[in-house]
C-alpha cells in the first residue's frame, strides 16, 4: 500500500524510536512487562503499529469498497447510512402468555425484531410433561410443546411485517414447520416470512451441546431446511452459523472465527453433496458472532471473518454476489458479565455493541446488566435496548461506513487474524474434515484448554476483570429486582399439553408420525411432513421421538 | 491419617443444560489441586450421578448448573445419596443461583453455591474444608 522506499525509512525511524525503549529503561519505562500487554486472547499487542505492519496491504485486493468483494468494508453500499442494524433482543420465558407480552413489550419500545429463546426442554427435544423436563419449565426460555404454544407466542404480531429469528437447532426444522403453521393461520403466505433458525448443530457438539441425533442424520435434516427454503422461503434463513457459543464456551477470538467457518464451509459442502446448486442455498446462510470486550481485535475478527468468507466462496465456484456476503447477527459476550457490581456489565455491554457495529454488524442483541444473575428484568431489557439506541442515534458512529478501515493497529489485527484462521483450516483439514474432528474431540479440548489458561491469568492477576480481581467491594449491591419463573408457569403449561393430547385427533397424529418414520428411514425430503404434523398438532417430543426412532441418538465422550 | 487420603470428587452436569465450561474449568482445577476427578458428562438425571457417585466411591459430588432448575435438580441429588445410605457424601453446587435461593439449599446440606466471577481458589478451599470436616466426623 505504501511506496517500498517510504516503507524502509519508516522502518528506520521505528527501529530508531524502539531503541529509545532499551536506552532509557527508567523514563521510558510501561507499566507491565512487554509481553503482558494482551489481548483477552493472549494476542501479543505491540506498542505501536505503523504503515510497517501492513506493507503487504493492497487496498483494492483486501479491502476494497463496502458492497464489493472481497467485503471487508461491510456488505452492503450504504450500510447503516442506509438502514441501521436491526436491534434484536433474545427473548422468552415461562409461559408462552408470558414472552408474547414482553414481545409487545419490546415493540412498543423501539426494537425492530424479533428473538425466541426457548426453554432446555425444548431444546432438547423433551415436552414440558416429560419428566425429563421436570423443574425446568419455562425457566431459561418459553416453553413450546405444540404449534398451540406458538399461536399465543405470535400473538397480535404480524409474521409478514416482523422478522423473527428462533434460537433452535437440534429441533429447528420443528419449530420452522410451526412457525409457517402460524402464519398460514395469519393468512400469511410463507414466501412473506422473514427471519432465521439457528440450525447450526455443528456448534452444538463442538460447544452449546444441545445435540439430539447423531452429526450424519443431523446434517440431512439441515439440507433438507435448504431445499425447502430456497423453494418456498426466500426472505428466510435456514441456518445461522454461530461462534457465539463457541466463544462463550472458552474459545479464543481466533478460534471463534476458524470454527465458525469451518462450520460454515461444512454446510457449504454438505449442500453440494445433497444436489443443491451453491448459489440456491449460499445466499441464505447468515452468521452470529460474540462481541467480546477486547475491543480492537473483535472488530479486526468481523472484518476479516467477512473476507475469508468471500474469498472461500469464490474458491467453491459461487457465482451469485449474494453468496458472497457474509450477513451476521452479534451478541454482547454473557461471559464477560460479572456477579459483581453488576451495574458495570452496562459499561460492558456498551463497548462491546459499539465494537460489533464499528465491525458492521447486520443486527445486534445486547445483554442486560443483571444477566449473571437471573434471566433479565424488564428494566435491565431496556437499559440494554436503549444502549443500542444512544449508540445507533448519539454517538455518530453511524455516519460514516467502516471508520477504522486504514488504521494500522486494526488492519494488522485483521490480516493476523486471517492468517491464524488459515492455520486452523489446515489442521481442521488434516484431521478428515469438521465431523472427524468433533468426534475426536478436538475443538472441545481447543476451547476447554483456552478456557481454563484464561481463568488462570484472571486468577493471577494478568487479567483483569473490574470488580472480579481487582478493585473490589466486599457486599455487593443485588440487582433491585429480578425475574423469577414460579412453579405456577410450569403446571400451566403442562395441564395445556396434557389436554392437547386429548383433545386433538389423534388418529391424524399418529398417522402423520408415521410418515415421519417413513421420511426419515428413506430420502424425501422431511419438511414437509413435519408440515402436516405440527398443523395436527403433534407436539414437538412426538416428532423428535419419531425421528430418534430412525437416527438414534448422540452420545458426547466426555473430556475428562 | 486418613484425612490425607486424596479427595475423590464427582463433577456432575444434572439436567438439560449443556453449558459445561465452567464444569470442565473445575475439573481441571480440582485435578491440579490433587484430587481424583471423575467427570459424568453432561445431560444427567440425579439418579444417574448418584449411581456414578456410588460406583466411583467419593467423596464430593460438585454439581454445575446454569439453567434455573437447581432448586429441584439439587436437593433430588442429596436425597437420593440420604435414600441410598451415602448421607456422608458432601455435596457441593454452583451456576446461576439467585442470592435469595441459597439459604434453602444450604438447609438441605448443599454448599458453595459459587456464581460467576467465582475464584477457583474459594472453590478449592471451600471443598478441602469440607472433606476434613466430613473425616474428622468421622475419625
Amino acid at each position: 500500500m505504501y511506496d517500498p522506499q517510504k516503507i524502509g525509512l519508516i522502518a528506520e525511524y521505528k527501529e530508531e524510536w524502539n531503541n529509545k525503549f532499551k536506552n532509557n529503561v527508567k523514563q521510558w519505562s510501561e507499566r507491565k512487562a512487554e509481553d503482558d500487554f494482551i489481548t483477552i486472547s493472549d494476542r501479543k499487542i505491540k506498542r505501536l503499529y505503523t504503515p510497517e505492519d501492513i506493507n503487504d496491504l493492497d487496498y483494492l485486493r483486501d479491502i476494497g469498497f463496502p458492497g464489493e468483494y472481497p467485503f471487508t468494508r461491510g456488505v452492503y453500499p450504504t450500510m447503516y447510512r442506509g438502514r441501521l442494524w436491526t436491534m434484536r433482543q433474545f427473548s422468552g420465558f415461562g409461559t408462552p402468555e408470558d414472552t408474547n407480552r414482553r414481545y409487545h413489550y419490546l415493540i412498543e419500545h423501539g426494537q425492530t425484531g424479533l428473538s425466541v429463546a426457548f426453554h432446555m426442554p425444548t431444546l432438547y427435544g423433551y415436552d414440558s410433561d416429560s419428566p425429563r423436563a421436570y423443574g425446568e419449565v419455562g425457566k431459561c426460555g418459553v416453553a413450546v410443546d405444540s404449534l398451540l404454544d406458538m399461536e399465543i407466542i405470535f400473538d397480535g404480531i404480524p409474521l409478514d411485517k416482523i422478522s423473527t429469528s428462533m434460537t433452535i437447532n437440534a429441533p429447528s426444522i420443528i419449530l420452522l414447520a410451526m412457525y409457517i403453521a402460524v402464519a398460514e393461520k395469519q393468512g400469511v403466505p410463507q414466501h412473506k416470512l422473514s427471519g432465521t433458525n439457528q440450525t447450526d448443530i455443528l456448534k452444538e457438539y463442538i460447544a452449546q451441546k444441545s445435540w439430539i441425533y447423531p452429526p450424519e442424520p443431523s446434517m440431512r435434516i439441515i439440507t433438507d431446511m435448504f431445499e425447502y427454503c430456497s423453494k418456498f422461503l426466500p426472505r428466510w434463513n435456514p441456518v445461522s452459523i454461530s461462534g457465539y457459543h463457541i466463544r462463550e464456551a472458552g474459545a479464543t477470538a481466533v478460534q471463534e472465527l476458524a470454527f465458525t467457518l469451518a462450520d460454515g464451509l461444512a454446510y457449504i459442502d454438505a449442500g453440494l453433496e445433497a444436489g443443491l446448486n451453491i448459489d440456491d442455498f449460499a445466499p441464505r446462510l447468515s452468521f452470529f458472532f460474540d462481541s467480546q470486550i477486547d475491543f480492537f481485535e473483535e472488530i479486526a475478527k468481523f472484518r476479516a471473518a467477512r473476507r475469508i468468507w468471500a474469498r472461500e466462496m469464490k474458491k467453491r465456484g459461487a457465482k451469485n454476489p449474494r453468496s458472497l456476503l457474509m450477513r451476521f447477527h452479534t451478541q454482547t459476550a454473557g461471559v464477560s458479565l460479572t456477579y459483581q457490581q453488576p451495574l458495570n456489565n452496562i459499561i460492558r455491554t456498551a463497548f462491546e455493541a459499539l465494537a460489533a457495529v464499528l465491525g458492521g454488524t447486520q443486527s445486534l442483541h445486547t445483554n442486560s446488566f443483571d444477566e449473571a444473575w437471573a434471566l433479565p428484568s424488564e428494566e435491565a431489557v431496556l437499559v440494554a435496548l436503549r444502549t443500542q439506541q444512544i449508540i445507533a442515534e448519539e454517538t455518530g458512529v453511524a455516519n460514516t461506513i467502516d471508520p477504522l478501515a486504514g488504521s494500522y493497529f486494526v488492519e494488522a489485527l485483521t490480516n493476523q487474524m486471517e492468517k491464524e484462521c488459515y492455520e486452523y483450516f489446515e489442521k481442521i483439514e488434516a484431521l478428515g474434515g469438521v465431523i472427524p474432528a468433533i468426534k475426536k474431540n478436538f475443538f472441545q479440548r481447543e476451547i476447554a484448554e483456552a478456557a481454563y489458561k484464561h481463568q488462570r491469568d484472571i486468577e493471577s492477576g494478568r487479567k483483569i476483570i473490574v470488580g472480579v480481581n481487582k478493585y473490589k467491594i466486599e457486599e455487593d449491591e443485588l440487582p433491585a429486582e429480578l425475574l423469577e419463573v414460579d412453579e405456577i408457569a410450569q403446571n400451566h403449561q403442562i395441564t395445556r399439553t396434557k389436554r392437547l393430547r386429548k383433545e386433538r385427533d389423534n388418529k391424524a397424529v399418529k398417522k402423520a408420525l408415521d410418515e415421519i418414520r417413513r421420511a426419515a428411514a428413506g430420502s424425501d425430503n422431511i419438511m414437509y411432513p413435519i408440515l402436516d404434523a405440527v398443523r395436527v398438532y403433534a407436539t414437538l417430543g412426538e416428532i423428535i421421538d419419531a425421528m430418534k426412532d430412525v437416527f438414534g441418538e448422540y452420545k458426547e465422550q466426555p473430556l475428562f | 491419617m486418613s484425612y490425607e487420603r486424596k479427595i475423590r470428587i464427582l463433577v456432575a452436569k444434572p439436567g438439560l443444560d449443556g453449558h459445561d465450561r465452567g464444569a470442565l474449568v473445575l475439573c481441571h482445577a480440582f485435578r491440579d489441586a490433587g484430587m481424583e476427578v471423575i467427570y459424568t458428562g453432561i445431560l444427567q438425571t440425579p439418579e444417574q450421578i448418584v449411581e456414578t457417585a456410588l460406583q466411583e466411591d467419593v467423596d464430593v459430588v460438585a454439581l454445575s448448573l446454569l439453567n434455573g432448575a437447581h432448586m429441584t435438580l439439587f436437593p433430588r441429588v442429596r436425597q437420593l445419596l440420604i435414600e441410598r445410605n451415602a448421607e456422608d457424601t458432601i455435596v457441593c453446587g454452583g451456576g446461576i443461583i439467585p442470592e435469595h435461593h441459597k439459604p434453602e439449599l444450604i438447609r438441605q446440606g448443599i454448599t458453595g453455591l459459587y456464581g460467576p466471577g467465582t475464584l477457583l481458589d474459594v472453590i478449592i478451599n471451600h471443598v478441602v474444608e469440607r472433606v476434613k470436616k466430613e473425616r474428622w466426623k468421622i475419625a
